[in-house]
């Protein structure tokens, strides 16, 4: 490190932390779905406000499945970054 | 690791904490495993709850022998109340009676675990073995359900609606526990990684006050939530399989 000389590993760890990056990528989707739930939710609860207590656990229902996909490249991410399966 | 680094003149990665330690080795039938952090801290939890729920038990049964309200019982009252109300708007009064006992148990054990980082343990539900177990026991329940109450239909109802569903369908049943421990393992592991960011990266005037409003947030909140859908899942899933009442 710091001479200018690489070797294999360190190419390893650098395109892990890149792929890492890329991976949570996958929370744009979770952010648009999660935002898509709430608007939605707030809307419904404009319109039948007696209704709050239903359309609240059914918004966090909806939310909490579609946060999955988010949680499975953050999962990725941490497997990259900190357990860094690619070393030798 | 190589962020920051040394060169910098910042703190290095090895200074965030939030990797399971291994403490004693124990061992197990010839092979070596470790009492880790997870292990300590879910004792901590656990000895808490029983302390705590010993506490009000016995303030609750002092009240109502006394015939008065005190603090205590109108809290155990609460709860049980609101846990009630819980699982019989999904469950119905008699499937209620059923699966309240295991509800409440699993909703104190994994909200004290996810609350337990803003005391500076490390969340136990922030080891994948731990909710893992959870929703194998979960997902247990719900087939137990599915198999009790639907009997045949059940494997009827893996060949619909034509029989090449049939993988996905058994893809479908396995990816629930999956889904359940991942989700919550994801949750309370990303708000444990990024406080022990906040805390081992950054210089000493930006711990005052900011990582309260963070721990209210990853730890209470986030933790909250999480618990909550967890409980969600389970009685939705049970309810799904027992059919309307």
């Amino acid at each position: 490190m710091g001479n200018g000389n690489f070797d294999g590993n360190d190419l390893v760890h650098a395109f892990s932390a890149l792929g890492a990056g890329i991976a949570v990528c996958s929370g744009i989707g979770t952010g648009i779905g999660q935002g898509n739930a709430a608007g939605l939710g707030a809307q419904a609860v404009g319109r039948n406000p007696g209704a709050r207590g239903t359309i609240m656990s059914t918004m966090l229902l909806g939310q909490a499945v579609a946060e999955t996909t988010g949680l499975y490249g953050l999962v990725v991410a941490l497997l990259l970054m900190f357990v860094k399966p690619f070393d030798n | 690791m190589f962020i920051g680094g040394p060169s910098l003149g910042m703190p290095t990665l090895q200074e965030a904490d939030f990797y399971i330690h291994e403490l004693y080795p124990v061992n197990f039938f010839g092979t070596t495993v470790h009492i880790t952090t997870t292990h300590v801290c879910t004792v901590i939890v656990v000895a808490a709850l029983m302390i705590l729920t010993l506490f009000l038990r016995h303030a609750f049964f002092k009240a109502e022998r006394e015939g008065r309200m005190t603090t205590a019982s109108t809290i155990v009252e609460m709860g049980v109340d609101m846990l009630t109300n819980f699982v019989e708007t999904a469950l119905g009064k008699k499937g209620a009676k059923k699966y309240i006992n295991y509800i409440g148990v699993i909703f104190l054990f994994i909200f004290f675990s996810n609350v337990s980082g803003i005391l500076g343990l490390r969340p136990p539900t922030a080891d994948y073995g731990t909710t893992l177990c959870l929703a194998l026991v979960s997902f247990v329940m719900i087939e137990y359900a599915d198999i009790r109450y639907n009997k045949w239909n059940m494997v009827k109802g893996l060949f619909e609606p034509f029989p090449l569903f049939f993988p996905m369908n058994v893809i479908s049943i396995f990816s629930t526990p999956l889904s359940m421990s991942l989700r919550l393992f994801g949750n309370i592991l990303g708000g444990t990684v990024l406080m022990a960011l906040y805390y081992g990266m950054l210089p000493w005037f930006a711990k005052l006050g900011v990582p309260a409003a963070l721990h209210v947030y990853f730890d209470v909140f986030s933790g909250a939530i999480q618990t909550y859908v967890f409980c969600m899942l389970t009685v939705t899933f049970v309810a799904d399989k027992r059919g309307v009442e």
